[in-house]
C-alpha cells in the first residue's frame, strides 16, 4: 500500500522533487502571505479589547504554532533516523531545526511586543512565556549539535536524541495555559470545533497561517537540499549535478 | 479599509510602535533565514566543486609521477610537471 513511497528514500529522487515543489511553493506562499498580511494589517476589525495591537495576533499565533509543528516533525524524523537507519531523516531535521529556532524566536519576540501594551510588561517568567524560551534553547542546542560532528550520521544521532528528549516540552507549552495561571491569555482558534472569533478575523488569519507554513516548507526544502548534497558529496549523481551547475555558471 | 488615513494607519489607534515592531521584527528574521537558506545552497555546490577540482589536480599529479617514475619521456607542458619534479 506505501510501496509507492519507496523511490522518495533515494536521495536523488528526494533531491529533485523537492527542488520541483520549489517554484509552486514560492507563488503560493507569496500569495498567500501579501493577501493575508495586508488583510490583517488595513482591514480586519480592531479588537473590541486590545484595539490595533490584536493585530500583532496575526503573525504571533501561526508563528507559535509552527514553532512547535516544525519541532514535532524535526522529532517524528529523529526517530525514524534513529529506528529504520533511515538517513535521509536525518538531513530534513537538520533543514528543520534552524526554521524552527527562527519561528519560535518571532514568537517570543512578537509576544513581548505585544505583552507590553496588553499586560505592562515586556517579559514575565510564567508558564508559557518560560517553555517556549526552552523550545529556543532546545533549537538552538541541536543546531550545535548538527554542527559540532565532522560525521555527519554522528551529528545526527546525538541531535537526534536531544530532540526526542525534548519533546516532553511540547505538552507543557501546549496546555500550559490550562495548567497554571498565566498572564497568557488561552487559546482562541483552536478550540475544537468552533473558534471563538468572528468571520472577518478568522479569514485573514487562516491566509496569514496558510501562508507562514507554505514558507516554512519552502525554506526546509531549500535547506533539505543542501544537506542531500553535502551529506552525498561523494555520490556520483552529485558529482555530474555540480559539474554542470558550475559549468552553466562559467557559461552565463 | 479600518483606517482614514495613512497616518492613523502608521499610529495603529496608539499601537504603531509595538505592531511595526513585530511586523518589522519578523520580516527581517525571515529575510535573513531565506537570504541564508538560498546562499548556503550555493556554498555546499561550490564547496564540492572546489573538492572536485582538487581532486583532479591531485590524480594529474599522480600520473605525473608515476610516468616520471617510470623514466618515461614526457612532454613538459603543464603546470603540473612542474611540481611533479621537485
Amino acid at each position: 500500500m506505501w510501496k509507492w513511497l519507496h523511490p522518495y528514500a533515494n536521495p536523488e529522487v528526494s533531491y529533485h522533487f523537492a527542488g520541483k515543489l520549489l517554484p509552486w511553493l514560492t507563488v503560493l506562499s507569496v500569495l498567500f502571505l501579501s493577501i493575508g498580511i495586508v488583510w490583517a494589517l488595513a482591514f480586519a476589525p480592531a479588537d473590541y479589547q486590545q484595539g490595533h495591537s490584536f493585530r500583532i495576533f496575526y503573525i504571533h499565533v501561526p508563528a507559535a504554532s509552527l514553532s512547535m509543528g516544525i519541532y514535532l516533525g524535526m522529532a517524528i524524523a529523529a526517530f525514524t533516523s534513529m529506528v529504520w537507519q533511515f538517513k535521509l531523516a536525518d538531513a530534513s531535521a537538520a533543514a528543520m531545526a534552524p526554521v524552527g529556532a527562527i519561528f519560535t524566536a518571532i514568537a517570543l519576540i512578537t509576544g513581548a511586543a505585544w505583552g507590553k501594551p496588553m499586560w505592562g510588561t515586556w517579559w514575565i517568567w510564567d508558564a508559557r512565556l518560560t517553555s517556549e524560551l526552552i523550545l529556543l534553547f532546545l533549537y538552538l542546542g541541536i543546531i550545535a549539535l548538527h554542527s559540532a560532528f565532522e560525521d555527519k550520521n554522528l551529528a545526527g544521532k546525538a541531535a537526534g536524541i536531544l530532540t526526542l528528549v525534548g519533546v516532553i516540552n511540547l505538552p507543557i507549552i501546549k496546555y500550559s495555559v490550562e495548567w497554571w495561571n498565566t498572564l497568557h491569555q488561552g487559546s482562541t482558534v483552536s478550540k475544537l470545533g468552533k473558534p471563538s472569533m468572528t468571520m472577518d478575523m478568522l479569514w485573514p488569519f487562516l491566509f496569514c497561517f496558510i501562508g507562514f507554513i507554505l514558507l516554512v516548507t519552502l525554506i526546509i526544502c531549500i535547506r533539505f537540499r543542501s544537506e542531500i548534497l553535502a551529506r552525498n558529496s561523494i555520490r556520483p549523481w552529485v558529482r555530474t549535478l555540480v559539474l554542470t551547475q558550475t559549468a552553466l555558471k562559467e557559461n552565463s | 479599509m479600518q483606517f482614514e488615513s495613512f497616518s492613523a494607519f502608521l499610529d495603529m489607534g496608539g499601537y504603531g510602535f509595538y505592531v511595526w515592531l513585530s511586523f518589522g521584527v519578523s520580516t527581517a528574521l525571515l529575510l535573513i533565514l531565506i537570504v541564508n537558506s538560498v546562499l548556503g545552497h550555493k556554498k555546499v555546490i561550490r564547496n564540492i566543486a572546489v573538492r572536485q577540482q582538487r581532486e583532479e589536480k591531485l590524480r594529474q599529479v599522480r600520473n605525473q609521477k608515476k610516468i616520471v617514475s617510470d623514466n618515461v619521456k614526457q612532454p613538459s607542458d603543464t603546470t603540473t610537471s612542474n611540481e611533479a619534479s621537485q
